[in-house]
């Protein structure tokens, strides 16, 4: 349904310390789309991330998602779901228990559970790496990983912050057209941040460039 | 070239140290830890397996409760330190607050005080009713071990990136489901660790006990003891150690083993530590943690100084006026002298002292200077009497030097290189490190200077040993004050230490006795606070420099 708009950010404002970072930043995403945030380090796209999270609260301004005002909402309840730049898998769980750790708090049966974790890794090209430890992955591994893991619990919105950082130049091209495809495949709205213009083009038909 | 038999051929080392240095060195340490733990060591194991009727004893049902006691207490110890001790150690892990660096040297300064202190701070803090019953003991436990879990699991807290959290948040995660499912299991290994150490003190608890236990309420260490010194049973106390060697292995073995079972690495994130200044709600609960932490270890020391101040009815100087006359009425002595015991807590420790530094600093040469194997024979030896508890020592030398031609009981320095064998591996620990980090080039530097090998080796070794042999006396003179376990075998009467005075003043009746055992507390209290101060100082400023 294209058209119907799922993000929606009015006038958000995040200062630290006296410092203004977002300055009454807005902007939508419609259902399906795949934005690119673009901007150089320090203009902010992470902080709006963190905004549109619900890990830092902004000082001003509304977040509205599926027509919802989750602006004072706590985190967990935004269905908003986010791919960190250093990934973050948990160290202590196997690949598929990460996959499946939305799944698990939200109190889906192990069965479920397990059949969508396996298909997810299938769709990330990772099928038959359930059981392996989170330490034996290469770099490229725990990105599709980390993808997946936010896919499982079918969140409303993902967020992805600078998602391909660290991996070297060959391996990044195709990881980004990869993963822009797995989005796409499954309709996700997303909101991907990106320092790299290349990587903006190839992953997403819309830019929102933020600059200092 | 490089022949190809490089490899096979023994490698000269033309500048090794002198034969002769080498065993200069090595024999002090040596013969020290043969004659004064090996022996004596071998000797209490020896009369514990052969004694007469240690099958007797091993059916004894007495013997039994002070085994359970002893394991439930300190079950039940480290679980209250555990709960506790994790939201001081969130507190000070997570975020800077005013006051965090001073909260964190309180915890950790009540850990280094003497066992015997804090026992004392306990019957002066609690109301009479608990003053000598198991929570009195659960209590100083917790207060006295809350330094192993701040500490410990704060140090693995302070490294786990707070997106890792935020990552389950995005995922759905309530905050408490986060906590459950992320954060405990990530710090399992150090909760373990901690747990292991909290567990394995109280299991050999012994100076609390012996102030705040009596009747049912014995350790294994207290009743070894009550044995050896007050029954004339030394072989039931042998048999006893050897209980407790085996129980003491087994917990061992049993964390070594689930913290290999559990560890987890956070990856490359694992050094950078992450801590915020708390803003909004978070503000309020850091605060509460960390006040409710600094209460817990302040408040007990506050009401030993009160309590040695209070008469009964007023505040009074009273007890710290009459602290050098211990005639109860002129002609009746009570037997207690504690200006004395300070005298000879002082003279005691500067022996100890001297004798841990001599020991401990031909020790490190050696270690460093030796082969590869026998560096790491002497290495473990030393290390072997930190593991081996007080109690254990203190008996095995009373029982190894009492027959001619090497009875020892009565000579003065027996208390001190009593002391020197639990203060040594302090010594050692905090030079080696040092040592090892001198690069070997600085030496090949200075040989091709034209310097001797022993002038290369004392030119670059011995001005790096200067500060932690100092670090390493100031630890050896605060371990020789506080001593208490060994001191209580060995240490003859007329002739006590401050602890030794402390626990015979707490056991007499009468206001006054209490106010003077508080009095000495606070002082032995205090100066042992001053010496770690000093010492964290020192190490301040070496690490700055």
């Amino acid at each position: 349904m294209p058209g119907v708009i799922v993000l929606d950010v009015r006038d958000v404002v995040v200062s630290f310390d006296g410092n203004v970072v977002l300055d009454h930043v807005s902007i939508h995403i419609e259902r399906g789309e795949t934005v690119a945030l673009l901007g150089p380090s320090g203009s902010g796209k992470s902080t709006l991330l963190r905004v549109i999270a619900g890990i830092l609260e902004p000082n001003a301004g509304t977040v509205t998602v599926d027509g919802r005002d989750i602006t004072h909402l706590p985190t967990h309840s935004r269905s908003v779901g986010m791919v960190f730049q250093d990934e973050q898998l948990f160290p202590h769980l196997s690949v598929a228990d990460n996959v499946a750790f939305g799944l698990k708090v939200a109190g889906v049966r192990p069965a479920e559970r397990r059949h969508r974790s396996e298909e997810l890794l299938d769709a990330v090209g990772l099928g038959g790496l359930a059981s392996r430890s989170i330490d034996n992955l290469s770099g490229g591994e725990r990105k599709r990983v980390a993808l997946a893991r936010s896919l499982a619990p079918n969140p409303s919105l993902l967020l992805l912050d600078e998602p391909l950082t660290g991996l070297d130049r060959e391996l990044h091209d195709r990881l980004a057209t990869e993963l822009a495809a797995v989005l796409h495949e499954r309709g996700t709205t997303a909101l991907w941040v990106t320092h790299d213009r290349g990587e903006a083009q190839a992953i997403a038909a819309r830019s929102i460039v933020f600059t200092i | 070239m490089v022949s190809p038999r490089a490899g096979q051929l023994r490698i000269a080392q033309p500048n090794r140290l002198p034969v002769w240095f080498r065993a200069m060195v090595s024999v002090p340490p040596v013969l020290f830890l043969s004659v004064f733990y090996v022996w004596p060591f071998l000797t209490l194991v020896v009369r514990g397996l052969a004694g007469p009727d240690a099958f007797d004893l091993l059916v004894e049902a007495r013997t039994w409760r002070v085994v359970w006691f002893t394991t439930w207490q300190a079950a039940a110890s480290t679980l209250l330190t555990l709960a506790v001790g994790l939201a001081p150690a969130w507190a000070t892990a997570r975020y800077h607050f005013p006051g965090r660096r001073l909260l964190l040297s309180a915890v950790t300064a009540v850990f280094v005080l003497p066992t015997v202190v804090i026992g004392a701070a306990m019957i002066a803090v609690l109301p009479a009713a608990l003053e000598r019953t198991v929570w009195a003991i659960l209590a100083a436990h917790v207060v006295f071990n809350l330094a192993v879990v701040v500490r410990t699991v704060g140090t693995s807290w302070a490294v786990i990136p707070p997106d890792l959290e935020h990552a389950a948040r995005t995922l759905g995660a309530s905050p408490w489901q986060t906590f459950r499912s992320i954060t405990l299991p990530v710090l399992r290994p150090a909760i373990t660790a901690a747990g292991a150490i909290v567990f394995l003190f109280s299991f050999t608890s012994f100076g609390v006990v012996r102030v705040l236990g009596g009747g049912n309420r014995n350790t294994i260490e207290v009743e070894i003891w009550r044995r050896a010194t007050q029954l004339g049973d030394i072989s039931g106390a042998a048999t006893l150690t050897i209980v407790q060697l085996v129980a003491l292995a087994a917990v061992v073995a049993w964390s070594s083993k689930v913290q290999r079972r559990t560890a987890t690495t956070l990856g490359s994130a694992g050094t950078h530590r992450f801590s915020v200044r708390p803003t909004g709600q978070t503000r309020r609960r850091v605060a509460a943690a960390a006040s409710v932490a600094a209460l817990i270890v302040v408040v007990p020391l506050i009401a030993l100084v009160e309590r040695s101040l209070w008469n009964g009815e007023t505040y009074s100087f009273v007890a710290w006026r009459s602290l050098g006359n211990n005639e109860i009425r002129p002609g009746l002595n009570i037997g207690i002298d504690p200006l004395a015991a300070l005298r000879t807590s002082l003279t005691t420790a500067a022996w100890a002292t001297g004798f841990a530094l001599v020991i401990g600093a031909t020790a490190v040469v050696a270690i460093s200077t030796l082969g590869r194997r026998s560096s790491r024979v002497l290495d473990t030896g030393l290390m072997l009497p930190l593991g081996t508890s007080a109690v254990t020592i203190g008996f095995g030398m009373l029982i190894t030097f009492d027959h001619d031609p090497v009875d020892w009981r009565a000579a003065w320095w027996l208390v001190p290189v009593g002391h020197a064998l639990v203060a040594t591996p302090f010594v050692v620990r905090n030079s080696l490190g040092v040592l090892r980090s001198i690069s070997p080039d600085q030496r090949h530097a200075a040989a091709t200077l034209g310097a001797t090998p022993i002038r290369a080796w004392s030119a670059t070794t011995l001005p790096a040993l200067r500060r932690p042999l100092a670090t390493g006396a100031g630890l050896a003179a605060a371990v020789s004050l506080g001593e208490f376990g060994a001191t209580s075998f060995l240490s003859r009467s007329g002739n006590e230490t401050l602890p030794i005075a402390i626990d015979r003043l707490l056991g007499r009746t009468g206001r006054l006795f209490q106010a003077q055992a508080f009095a000495l507390a606070s002082i032995l209290a205090a100066v042992t606070i001053v010496l770690v101060v000093a010492i964290d100082a020192g190490g301040d400023r070496a690490r700055r420099s």
